[in-house]
């Protein structure tokens, strides 16, 4: 490079960085510093307690099983998500019938693809509102009304979807799937694109089916956009504050019932943080999840390289 | 023109997809734990001393001498109650004093006004209400909290031969009292207890229950004509665990009450009176009296379920009415009545939960304090007294506070004639506000009760649990009911 280009490309890296340095890495500091402490969230008086909120964090239950449940999320919501992208990527863009000439979508798949986009648009606190209603406890949810018209439910007993310890990670994971789906389905969709049409023309040849397409070129050159999209899933699969907070059966505060069933490490921070007045406990909680995030995101870039076809 | 055009042909360069995955890997790390984390960072600074507070000239209307022109700071739970009242408040306020209130009506106490706390900027008085309030034991450990004594000694508006305090309903400042500071006004007086529509009632020739058996019958008659019997807010066990904790109580008297507020060994399991407590609501959950569905509904769902009939008793404290304005039929005739009665129960039937609620706080850094000061002395005057009632349809703490040329709504015509019945024999549990946790494991366990998955047994050692959980804690040594 030449001479006074460092300097150059500094220059435009100082606002940024030291934004980021502000209001990302400082943040992560003090938490850090508060975890130490007994700090109840409301004034800066505290006492140091050394690691003694991270020795209570490995005893406490709730913190625990909410780890599992993140796990939970983590292995099914990008699973589920990128399958079903997949599939329905597939099916618009070459799962037409072949045709003498080209590969093309199913019939109607440009429609398919705006309208599986739809949910995507909507707010998670929107969708929330939208699921409350479908899984409703009484005969005024979509779900129980349904099933008690066709008369596969009482309706002097139905089915309290999200009071129930076994579903109620499943409901959740659905409602993540139905939102998330349609950008996916779009972000497979440009990746797809981008693959030559030769290269399916020269397999429809060879007699490749439809099942063989999908698996010896699509998903290979997929591969990119597939990690992707599980790296973002991740995200989403760590978090999960707003469905529990606003969903589910309330353990004192944001949710996480029935009986701690549905707690995810950010509802367990949360009520530690504010219902329960643990802060510097909470910040325990907050450096841990960084930790765990952290161990991920660097398994999932490990486990996931391949050597990149070019085309 | 350098590095943009010539790097980046090169295959060493960074390639789009590559600056993609970086980031997304940088965003994994980032945006879970970004917003919580932001959460923790402090506001920073916090000490400036607040010496510049406005100051008038002090006179028998005025005796902080709240200074003409100055502004107050006020926040409101925009909740059950509204906010209408102190709207009506601080109109009232700038006519007479001339002190112009900023008026903040939220629900999100903890999220507006922790960082103004944590900054040492916060307002000058706050209605520290609703789930998400900053738990007032919390603040007053930090010194936050400005000791009401000022204010309660002060001459009340509509006497000035009496004190603030000697207005109030007895007891009504316990529960704003730590460490024998008072620290929060408990405002508003409310009862706890089941709800019935009158009109209902009538219909079908129910009688008020006196007894458990008596509104089990009850129950009964509704569901074979096709109504619910007891209604709850399921997604808030809350609810039902006030019932529940209410039948043990008035079975058990105030020694059981207060067994469970000292952290007893044997508050729950070995307690007759809170076996016997748990059993009963657990009878309605066994027989099937429950409205269907009811477990998972949330308090506006069950409660409008309720008004429409769907249901003969709700549970709820004597927010009710007001919080249901809007879908109560005008015809319905909101009633409350006291849990009935188990068989040997050591409280009468009139015997009520009741209490302050809605905790009024003044913060020691408040930048108006005079004006916020006489804002409370005037809240406890008749006329902000009775505003309240006819904008909130709630009673206060203020002794018969409400003028009697008001017309108040059934409701609360029926929650001040049970309390003008309960008269002395009212209870009060002091754990929901000195172990939140402790709390939130009672509901848990109460909310597993109710949907059948456990028995009152299970239910008893689970609540011992969270009991001896909470006594281990050397904070709770502080804390001790006589």
């Amino acid at each position: 490079m030449r001479k006074g280009q460092y300097r150059f490309v500094a220059g435009f890296l100082f606002v940024p960085v030291a934004l980021y340095l502000i209001f990302v890495i400082w943040p992560y500091i003090q938490t850090f510093g508060y975890s130490l402490t007994d700090w109840k969230g409301q004034s800066q008086t505290f006492k140091f307690v050394g690691l003694d909120n991270y020795r209570a964090l490995f005893h406490d239950d709730v913190f625990l099983k909410a780890i599992w449940h993140n796990i939970q999320f983590l292995v099914f919501i990008p699973v589920v998500t990128i399958l079903l992208g997949l599939f329905f990527a597939f099916m618009v863009n070459a799962g037409g019938r072949s045709r003498a000439g080209g590969v093309s979508g199913v019939a109607g798949s440009k429609f398919y693809k705006i309208v599986y986009f739809f949910p995507q648009v909507l707010s998670l606190a929107i969708v929330a509102v939208l699921f409350n209603a479908v899984y409703r406890s009484d005969g005024g949810g979509m779900l129980n009304g349904l099933l008690i018209k066709l008369g596969l439910v009482d309706a002097e007993n139905p089915v309290e979807w999200l009071n129930e310890p076994g579903f109620v990670r499943w409901a959740l994971i659905l409602v993540v799937v139905w939102h998330g789906v349609g950008f996916y389905l779009v972000l497979f969709s440009a990746a797809m694109q981008s693959i030559p049409r030769d290269i399916y023309e020269a397999a429809l040849i060879d007699g490749a089916s439809r099942t063989q397409s999908f698996f010896r070129i699509t998903l290979p050159l997929l591969w990119d956009a597939v990690q992707t999209a599980w790296v973002y899933l991740g995200i989403v699969a760590m978090d999960m504050f707003v469905l529990v907070a606003s969903m589910t059966q309330n353990m004192g505060a944001y949710g996480g019932g029935p009986d701690h069933a549905s707690d995810v490490m950010s509802t367990v921070m949360m009520r530690n943080f504010l219902y329960f007045g643990k802060s510097g406990y909470a910040c325990a909680m907050g450096v841990v999840m960084l930790l765990l995030t952290l161990v991920l995101s660097v398994v999932t870039l490990r486990a996931t390289r391949r050597d990149r076809i070019e085309f | 023109m350098g590095s943009t055009s010539a790097d980046n042909h090169g295959s060493e360069g960074v390639g789009r997809r590559d600056l993609i995955k970086r980031s997304a890997a940088l965003g994994l790390v980032t945006v879970p734990t970004m917003s919580f984390l932001a959460a923790c960072a402090s506001g920073g600074g916090g000490d400036e001393s607040n010496d510049n507070t406005s100051k008038g000239k002090a006179t028998k209307d005025n005796p902080f001498g709240a200074e003409k022109g100055s502004k107050l700071d006020v926040v409101v739970f925009k909740g059950g109650y509204g906010d209408d009242y102190a709207k009506a408040w601080e109109a009232d306020f700038g006519k007479k004093l001339g002190v112009t209130s900023t008026h903040t009506g939220t629900q999100e106490i903890t999220g507006k006004l922790q960082p103004r706390f944590n900054a040492g900027n916060p307002p000058d008085i706050v209605d520290d209400s609703g789930a998400q309030q900053i738990k007032v034991d919390v603040l007053n450990k930090n010194g936050q909290l400005l000791d009401l004594a000022e204010v309660l000694d002060a001459p009340s508006v509509d006497d000035p031969s009496k004190k603030v305090r000697d207005t109030l309903i007895a007891g009504t400042l316990d529960p704003g009292t730590f460490e024998g500071k008072v620290v929060a006004l408990n405002y508003i007086y409310t009862v706890w207890g089941l709800w019935y529509s009158g009109k209902l009632f009538k219909e079908k020739g129910w009688e008020e229950p006196k007894t458990w058996a008596d509104f089990l019958a009850v129950c009964q008659d509704a569901k074979k004509q096709g109504i619910g019997g007891l209604a709850h807010q399921g997604k808030y066990p809350y609810y039902i665990n006030v019932a529940i904790m209410d039948m043990i109580a008035k079975k058990g008297g105030l020694d059981a009450m207060k067994a469970i507020d000292n952290l007893d060994p044997k508050a729950f399991v070995g307690s007759d009176a809170a076996q016997a407590g748990v059993e009963a609501i657990y009878e309605v959950v066994e027989k099937g009296l429950l409205m269907p569905g009811t477990n998972g509904l949330t308090h506006t769902e069950s409660q409008t379920r309720w008004n429409q009939y769907k249901a003969a008793f709700i549970t709820c404290g004597s927010w009710l009415e007001n919080e249901q304005l809007k879908t109560t039929p005008t015809d319905f005739d909101m009633k409350f009545m006291p849990m009935p009665l188990l068989p040997d129960s050591k409280l009468p039937f009139e015997a009520i939960r009741a209490g302050a609620g809605e905790p009024f706080i003044i913060p020691t850094k408040a930048k108006n304090l005079p004006a916020a000061k006489e804002f409370m002395r005037r809240m406890l005057s008749k006329e902000w007294s009775t505003l309240f009632a006819k904008e909130a349809n709630s009673l206060t703490i203020l002794k018969d506070g409400v003028d009697p040329s008001v017309r108040l709504r059934p409701g609360t015509q029926s929650t001040v004639e049970a309390s003008k019945a309960a008269g002395d024999n009212t209870f009060r549990y002091m754990y929901v506000d000195w172990y939140s946790e402790m709390g939130a494991a009672l509901e848990a366990a109460s909310n597993e009760l109710m949907a059948k998955r456990i028995q009152p047994k299970e239910w008893l050692k689970r609540a011992q649990a969270a009991v001896d959980k909470q006594a281990k804690d050397p904070a709770s040594k502080k804390n001790h009911r006589d």
